[in-house]
């Protein structure tokens, strides 16, 4: 890979990102450059940093030390909301949607808060058509058309997971952090709830935390490994196949498990 | 009812104007509330009080029921609103409508000015912050004997004519007011909740934490909000105090803090009109026991508290819409 036309055309990056609870390190040193429209996996056993990582970039933890940066511009100080407003957005391994909202109620909202109309306290809801229908479009668009009018409790448990993208979607971001989306998705589920996120723009980067490899290989067109709140490698799904590092501390496992 | 119980609708935007569509029996309980002007005319004063009381728990609703912000030291602005109507009448500014206003303003400022603290916290910390500034401000106001009258209540209190009509000894007047003031401070409440600010409160109430990940300032709503319930809570003194002629302590007491949360999730919080049917029952209920026993009436408040949080869990709102749905299924 050309390392200067990745730094150029980076739309998300961080420089020597740190972080520890007390004496436990959870990110040490971490430096990548995700180039756009590239669905980049990050791998790696329980307790790697993954989900911290996230944490990290969204704003949800602050770094001890490392810069963040969306595009050209520095977002280390800026708070999660704001981030989001700028098109880094995440969604969470476990669900956190609003549980008396209607799906359609749901998305209407996060594309309320999009187009800056969600203090607007004299209209009425539906007369703001355009953002309804926006939200019915995304909703429908992950095929959660018909399910729409429904209580998000109420939904199936894999309809939920696509919610979660729904949700993410209608800020219209420029980069999707997806936090284990198919986490426990039946696995035959799980490879629909992928075809949805493979069918997003090519605009958009995305990077998924996922355990299954078989997912992961089909999916990602680049790999992270994380160990240890380090990234241990990144590369090429086949890069990553053949790493013997990568092999012996992760993969290894799971071939002989 | 609406086209999302009945069927698939056909458009989005259907569904959600079905949703914020009057309905019939919304309909049927405004016109029920001119009933007391016939059926009860000796118990105006008593269906005014209720009429207050009513704007107050809905003041609630807008921040415990939508937002999901605890507050157990609402009669702050309730008691703001109730001392500046109170005390500009003394000053002599009796007017009630502009002195409406300038409570209204006053308590609104307040409210302001307690959100950017109320914005930071939730949960156990905002109870306990709420329950200490009310009582802060409930000392205030005893120390500050020269301005409130202290504990003899404010004296010289001279509310001038409503449009031309006198505050009457039955409560004419007084019900007239305090149910068009209502009437209109529900409005707009209505117009709030299914507003795209209302739909990003009932986002806050529903995970707080989800929302600054779809890039909601939710501190800025809360402000707003608060503020905005600042504003109807002080309305809600004011009148209590133009119509009555007098301010106590007791309007900026732990109890009234107290009362107008239990009368909220008595009715059924979250549902606007929770907190007017809260109040009829309470007020009602207040109004009976006490006259059968004027020692001991707690008591069956506390014994219609605890039977409605255990066998209806919503409120008596939340109760009648489950059977409502069970009478659906069944005839389905």
């Amino acid at each position: 890979m050309n390392a200067t036309a990745t730094e150029s055309a980076s739309v998300l990056s961080t420089r020597g990102l740190d972080k520890s609870f007390g004496s436990l390190v959870v990110a040490k040193g971490i430096d990548f450059a995700l180039p756009q429209g590239v669905r980049y996996a990050l791998i790696g056993p329980n307790g790697a940093g993954k989900t911290t990582l996230i944490n990290l970039m969204t704003g949800m933890l602050r770094p001890d030390s490392g810069r963040i940066f969306l595009g050209e511009d520095e977002i280390t100080s800026l708070k999660p909301e704001e981030r989001v407003r700028r098109g880094l957005v995440r969604t969470f391994q476990i669900n956190a949607l609003f549980p008396h909202l209607s799906a359609l109620e749901a998305v209407t909202l996060a594309v309320c808060e999009r187009r800056g109309f969600s203090g607007n306290w004299w209209r009425r809801l539906p007369d703001y058509r355009d953002a309804v229908d926006e939200a019915h479009g995304i909703l429908s668009s992950l095929r959660l058309g018909a399910d729409c009018y429904r209580l998000t409790r109420e939904l199936a448990y894999g309809r939920q997971r696509l919610l979660e993208i729904a949700l993410a979607l209608a800020t219209r971001p420029r980069v999707l952090l997806l936090d284990e989306p198919a986490a426990g998705v039946p696995k035959d589920e799980s490879a629909d709830l992928f075809d949805a996120i493979s069918a997003l723009s090519r605009d958009l980067t995305v990077l998924f935390i996922e355990h299954d490899m078989d997912v992961v290989f089909r999916f990602a067109s680049r790999i992270i490994v994380m160990v240890g709140g380090r990234i241990l490698v990144e590369g090429s799904p086949d890069e990553i196949a053949r790493n013997s590092e990568v092999r012996t501390v992760y993969l290894g496992k799971a071939v002989h498990g | 009812m609406t086209a999302a119980t009945t069927g698939a609708p056909a458009e989005p935007h259907q569904y959600l104007h079905a949703q914020a569509r009057w309905q019939w029996s919304e309909y049927a309980f405004w016109v029920a509330t001119l009933l007391p002007f016939a059926l009860f005319p000796s118990y105006l004063q008593l269906a005014s009080q209720i009429a207050i009381t009513a704007l107050f728990a809905l003041s609630l609703d807008l921040i415990l029921g939508y937002a999901g912000i605890v507050s157990l030291g609402h009669a702050a602005f309730f008691g703001v609103g109730a001392y500046t109507a109170g005390i500009i009448s003394v000053y002599g500014w009796g007017e009630p409508l502009s002195g409406l206003v300038i409570a209204a303003a006053v308590a609104g400022l307040a409210g302001y000015a307690m959100s950017f603290i109320i914005a930071r916290f939730r949960h156990l910390a905002l109870i306990m912050i709420t329950l200490g500034l009310g009582l802060l401000l409930h000392e205030a106001a005893n120390s500050a004997s020269w301005l409130t009258g202290g504990a003899d209540g404010l004296q010289g209190i001279r509310i001038g004519t409503l449009l031309g009509f006198k505050f009457d000894l039955y409560g004419r007047t007084a019900y007239s007011y305090s149910l068009i003031v209502l009437f209109l401070a529900f409005l707009v409440a209505r117009r709030i909740i299914h507003s795209p600010f209302g739909l990003s409160l009932r986002g806050i109430r529903e995970n707080p934490v989800r929302m600054p990940a779809i890039g909601a300032p939710s501190p800025a709503h809360i402000r707003k909000i608060y503020t905005i319930a600042a504003v109807m809570a002080g309305i809600a003194g004011a009148v209590l105090a133009q119509s009555t002629s007098t301010v106590s302590l007791e309007v900026l007491s732990f109890q009234r803090s107290a009362d107008v949360l239990v009368i909220l999730i008595l009715g059924g919080a979250g549902r606007l009109y929770g907190g007017i049917i809260g109040a009829i029952i309470y007020m009602v209920a207040r109004d009976q026991f006490s006259g059968i026993n004027p020692q001991y009436w707690y008591f069956w408040i506390g014994l219609l508290l605890v039977a409605v949080v255990v066998f209806l869990p919503n409120g008596v709102l939340g109760g009648l819409a489950r059977l409502k749905s069970a009478w659906r299924g069944r005839w389905r």
